[in-house]
């Protein structure tokens, strides 16, 4: 057992302890000050490992969890794990100290807070490093459940709610398919190691279930990542507080789709159905965030498309290097799987500046008190470092030098336009739409940028009416967005740095066949002279330029679109129609009668007891063994039916109740005549008390009212009871004939040795199952103190209650 | 015997089991009650009826009935007589504070 199993244990483990801190230290010390040590020691523990993997070395830990299924939770660090992991602790240190700041610590429950982002944080560690689907996929819902929580942390908000409500349903949908997919995966590789399904590729790839497993495991991967159409949930999930935004929902759990297709590359790569399926849905992604984020005028939703619109990116970026792993691309599979590393590096970038954006935008709503860009303008002179920090991010997020996304969107394009030179999978004729696609959308980017930025910042200062006095944000608030956006500038300087420390390593964690083969190597420069990507991000910028300037003339179409084709309308469409759906098959079954249920679970009972009977040859009838049986004894018999049907046909309740009696003692001569003393003797005594206390009842319940029940309804009920006595008789004639087993009653007889006792049937009851009379008595005494409290409540209540009626 | 035997059951469940389908309070007690004596039925039926003496060593007979069921039955008894008086009690009580015995008319809120 290795000490990296406490990186992720330690999340889960330092949970518990949280509540304590924050009923000691509240409102002293900020709870937040107690849980910043936790991603800074898995932050540096993991740093640790960086050399290492960057030499190329993996390293795998089992940790046997269920050895007898052969689930055992296999760690697995190579660069693609690691690169994630850095990304979670890292973000994770600055939001939480972002967090101190930001959640009031005199109002908000900060112990469920930080408990839900500590179990979030572990089950997000847990998901990069696990090797094993099943366990995988259980941290995979447990980042879904925590994600639930942390959106309906403000739960008394209408709006909290549903955003979390559908994000689960949503990424749960996806969660469960992707299960699916990797059931099939198990199935056609027989073992449930990704390591091991990426050995067998071959395999997977020739085999029939390749297409399912392929669109159930993408399913899961494009609702964690919101991809087109799964991609409502995202714009939702912002009522959640703003540091989770930052982390959760754009740094690190959205990107969990990003790994997992990353991971999976290798096992679907090649294929021109996982090749179009991640491209084009990625693409489409593209489009639909950039071009809906323009549209938006709240800061926070703009950001999600945004994100959205990212992600498509990232994934089409994934898709189209996987081109490099098809089987007849030669020598040219080096250049397409530079696809698969400006996955990596942007992916990395979008953390930084997207956290930055989102810091930054929670920091102005957090001073000002809304983050409605109509509302807001001019606040540059007020804010100037919070300025710096969203200029940083949105330039970098529009692609522009010198900041890190300019190096990833180049290379973004490099790869759309290398990939429009394949031979193959048909992109002689789409290679050019997906370039076109692609610049539309970055110029759509540019422009949402653009709109965050000089919307915001620039302009007249606005009059509106503020509730919060205007100020510059504490220091310590500014610091973690500052730290993303040093990084984000330094990034765009030495990109080399990180190249070869990490997402190298990761680039070869991704294409561990393609590694083997050719060698993968890149070197990034900021400068990488005249090409047509570059004049493609020249074109964007003009172009971006002129319709921003513009833009206020060519909104209106946006306001045309019919709010009845949103996805979001046709998702709540769907989730009420499922409503009263299975409200109407609900309600047609549970009626709130005693009386239906009742003939619901004898109707079962007839079905599965004469069904079973009949299915399984159970049914025996066997005459010989049978006693004989005299005159008497038929006439005693049918004077019980007689007494039974008296009860069911009389009219009055005392003629009922006194041929219930009379069955009673019929059942006394009936012990009698079969050798049973001690029971003849019991139910005498019992059906006296019994006969007394109903003629007690009687005084005071109504008299027995005429059944005037509809006929079908006594029909039902006379098939049932038909039914139910034919059953029992073909029970007990069963029961009889077959003897599969010598009766165990032989032991009772040596009573008298055993327990010096001369009738067998009490020495059963006191001394061999003593325990059970012991128990008997005591449902006796409890239904006696029933009785005694129902009747000695209505005592204390009684002319209240004889009153209401 | 057994086979006399056997239908009489059907038919006591038969009855039983009508009775408790139907609304009034007092005839589902009544239907358990009846219920409860062909369980018993059943119970001394399935051993065999009437194999020897009554399961009592001092008679120095050399067989004996099936003393088991005997003693399952006994505890039934019992069981029976005290699910049935707090039955019937609750059933008064349910009366007096509800003013209906109609099984249909107790059916609590109506948002439940």
């Amino acid at each position: 057992m290795s000490w990296f199993y406490l990186f992720i244990a330690l999340p889960f483990l330092y949970a518990i302890t949280v509540p304590f801190l924050y009923h000691k230290f509240n409102p002293r010390i900020h709870t937040g000050w107690f849980i910043l040590i936790v991603p800074l020691v898995i932050f540096c523990g993991l740093s640790s490992y960086i050399p290492a993997i960057s030499a190329g070395e993996t390293f795998c830990l089992t940790f046997p969890w269920i050895p007898a299924y052969d689930i055992n939770a296999v760690a697995y660090i190579d660069g693609l794990s690691l690169i994630f992991a850095l990304i979670i602790a890292g973000m994770g240190f600055l939001v939480i100290c972002y967090s101190i700041y930001y959640m009031s610590k005199f109002k908000e429950a900060l112990h469920n807070f930080y408990i839900y982002l500590l179990l979030f944080m572990g089950s997000m560690l847990g998901l990069v490093f696990s090797d094993n689907i099943f366990v995988l996929y259980v941290f995979w819902e447990m980042t879904s459940i925590s994600s639930f929580l942390l959106i309906a942390y403000w739960y008394e908000r209408e709006k909290s709610r549903s955003g979390a409500q559908k994000s689960l349903l949503i990424t749960v949908f996806g969660g469960l398919s992707m299960l699916a997919g990797f059931i099939l995966l198990s199935m056609i590789t027989d073992t449930y190691s990704i390591r091991e399904m990426i050995s067998k590729a071959a395999i997977i790839q020739s085999h029939s279930l390749f297409i399912p497993a392929m669109i159930l495991v993408l399913l899961g991967a494009f609702t964690k990542s919101a991809q087109f159409p799964f991609s409502i949930w995202l714009p939702d999930a912002m009522e959640a507080p703003t540091p989770i935004s930052a982390y959760l929902h754009s740094a690190t759990m959205v990107k969990a789709g990003i790994y997992l297709v990353a991971r999976c590359t290798t096992i679907f790569g090649g294929s021109a159905a996982w090749f179009w399926l991640v491209t084009g849905i990625g693409m489409v992604t593209l489009l639909y965030g950039s071009i809906n984020a323009v549209r938006q005028t709240d800061l926070k939703a703009l950001l999600a498309y945004s994100t959205i619109g990212q992600l498509g990116l990232i994934m089409s970026l994934l898709g189209l290097g996987s081109a490099a792993l098809y089987s007849k691309v030669g020598n040219e599979g080096a250049v397409y799987a530079i696809a698969i590393f400006a996955a990596i590096f942007h992916m990395l970038n979008h953390s930084t500046f997207k956290g930055c954006l989102f810091m930054a935008v929670g920091i102005i709503d957090h001073e000002i008190g809304t983050r409605d860009i109509r509302k807001l303008g001019g606040l540059m002179h007020f804010m100037p470092i919070s300025f710096l920090l969203v200029l940083i991010g949105s330039f970098a997020m529009a692609g522009l030098p010198p900041f890190n996304g300019f190096l990833s969107k180049e290379l973004f394009f490099t790869s759309l336009l290398n990939a429009a030179e394949m031979s193959f999978f048909n992109m002689n004729i789409w290679g050019i739409i997906l370039v076109i696609m692609a610049w539309v959308a970055s110029v759509f980017t540019f422009i949402y940028c653009m709109i965050i930025l000089i919307k915001t910042f620039l302009g007249e200062k606005k009059d509106y009416k503020l509730k919060q006095k205007e100020h510059q944000a504490f220091l310590s608030m500014l610091m973690p967005p500052l730290i993303l956006a040093i990084l984000v500038i330094v990034m765009f300087f030495y990109p080399n740095v990180l190249v070869q420390h990490l997402l190298q390593p990761a680039w070869v964690a991704i294409l561990p066949t393609l590694a083997a083969t050719v060698p993968l190597q890149i070197v990034i420069s900021p400068w990488h002279g005249f090409n047509t990507a570059l004049l493609l991000t020249i074109g964007v910028i003009l172009a971006g330029t002129l319709l921003y300037k513009t833009h206020e003339k060519w909104r209106s179409p946006y306001r045309f679109y019919p709010q009845t084709f949103t996805i979001n309308n046709m998702y709540d469409w769907v989730l009420e129609k499922i409503e009263t759906c299975s409200r109407a098959v609900t309600n047609w079954y549970m009626t709130g009668f005693l009386r239906d249920y009742l003939v619901y679970i004898l109707g079962f009972t007839i079905l599965l007891v004469g069904g079973a009977a009949v299915l399984f040859e159970g049914l025996a009838f066997e005459f010989s063994r049978n006693a004989a049986v005299n005159m008497y004894e038929l006439l005693l018999l049918s004077s019980m039916v007689i007494s039974a049907l008296t009860v069911l046909l009389a009219k009055s309740r005392l003629t009922s109740v006194i041929a219930v009696g009379t069955l009673g003692y019929m059942m006394v001569l009936f012990f009698v005549l079969l050798r049973a003393p001690d029971l003849a003797l019991t139910q005498l005594v019992v059906e006296t008390i019994t006969t007394v206390l109903f003629l007690l009842c009687l005084y005071h319940l109504p008299k027995l009212k005429r059944e005037n029940s509809p006929l079908r309804f006594k029909i039902v009920n006379g098939v049932v009871s038909v039914g139910i006595g034919v059953v029992m008789t073909m029970v007990a004639f069963s029961a009889y004939s077959n003897h599969s087993f010598a009766p165990i009653s032989s032991f009772y007889l040596n009573a008298d040795k055993l327990a010096g006792a001369r009738n067998i049937v009490n020495a059963i009851l006191v001394d061999f199952r003593g325990f059970d009379t012991m128990l008997e008595i005591l449902v006796l005494t409890i239904a006696g103190l029933g009785v005694y409290i129902l009747i000695k409540l209505q005592l204390a209540r009684g002319k209240e209650n004889e009153g209401t009626k | 015997m057994e086979t006399c035997m056997s239908i009489v059951i059907g038919i006591l469940f038969a009855i039983g089991t009508y009775l408790i389908l139907s609304k009034t309070l007092l005839r589902i007690i009544l239907g358990t009650s009846i219920i409860g004596h062909g369980v018993n039925l059943l119970l001394l039926t399935m051993g065999g009826l009437k194999k020897g003496g009554p399961p009592l060593l001092s008679l120095n007979t050399l067989t004996f009935t099936d003393p088991l069921p005997q003693a399952l039955i006994l505890t039934a008894i019992v069981i029976n007589f005290a699910t049935t008086a707090l039955f019937l009690v609750l059933s008064y009580r349910a009366y007096k504070v509800l003013g209906t015995d109609d099984v249909e008319q107790l059916r609590g809120y109506n948002d439940e």
